[in-house]
């Protein structure tokens, strides 16, 4: 499936759709502290498991960075 | 456009932290005169702050909202300040910061960054929240830029995190400070 992630698109070959947890996975996102977007919509932590991404889907992956 | 200074006085701009992000951008809002800022803050001027945010020697010890305030005050009293020295948490942050047109996000720790923005994201909605990501260390001039995620928009380079090698210092912070500034710019004036 072709998906939009953080802006690049992006091919995940053999995947038709998957949770949020299994994206994370699959993309290496090693974070703890994220802010989770799909289609404009936030997705809360707690939702992870369940909320899933499929074709087509424009979805944000933010990394929380301590400084200011 | 000669009338900017016309429009961003009927604005309203809430900044949350009065750090090195927040007194910054405050500042250089208050600069191109911004009508009303809501500035919050609960911490204390220490002398280490100097290195990087916009407070004067004689204010170490002071409340960073109330000396902000009167930073802001000192460079144009027309500008209308209210500070708020308070921790904020998502209730205080939707009753402080509804009525803004923009809210910048101004915290050091991560998690008040998430914080702020899922309140934002979840509890305001339409309301555009610009925040600071990655600004520690020195140099790396061109990895400073701006993400925008719909209404979120990220300044910095979503990258460096503050660490023992990498302290939060005056021109890095300073530039991301006014990135924010001049986003909030963007996002009233068009």
């Amino acid at each position: 499936m072709k998906i939009i992630l953080n802006n690049t698109p992006e091919t995940l070959d053999g995947i038709e759709k998957l949770t949020v947890d299994e994206l994370l996975k699959v993309k290496n996102f090693s974070f703890k502290m994220l802010v989770i977007k799909i289609n404009e919509k936030l997705v809360k932590k707690e939702d992870y498991a369940t909320a899933t991404v499929k074709d087509g889907d424009n979805v944000a992956i933010i990394h929380l960075i301590s400084g200011g | 456009m000669n009338n900017y200074r016309e429009i961003l006085k009927t604005k309203t701009v809430g900044i949350a932290g009065c750090g090195g992000l927040g007194s910054n951008c405050a500042i250089a809002l208050a600069r191109v005169g911004i009508g009303k800022l809501i500035i919050a803050d609960f911490d204390v001027i220490a002398e280490s702050n100097l290195n990087r945010q916009y407070f004067f020697l004689n204010q170490v010890g002071q409340k960073k909202a109330f000396a902000l305030k009167e930073n802001i005050t000192r460079i144009d009293p027309k500008i209308v300040v209210e500070a708020h020295d308070i921790k904020l948490d998502p209730d205080s942050i939707v009753s402080l910061f509804k009525d803004c047109d923009v809210v910048v996000e101004a915290f050091d720790q991560a998690a008040m960054k998430q914080m702020i923005i899922e309140t934002v994201l979840g509890k305001m909605p339409g309301k555009p929240i610009v925040s600071g990501m990655g600004l520690a260390g020195w140099g790396k001039n061109n990895l400073l830029t701006t993400h925008k995620f719909d209404n979120l928009y990220i300044c910095g380079d979503m990258e460096t995190e503050v660490s023992e090698d990498l302290p939060p210092l005056g021109p890095r912070v300073g530039i991301v400070a006014n990135m924010e500034a001049n986003q909030v710019m963007e996002l009233l004036l068009g």
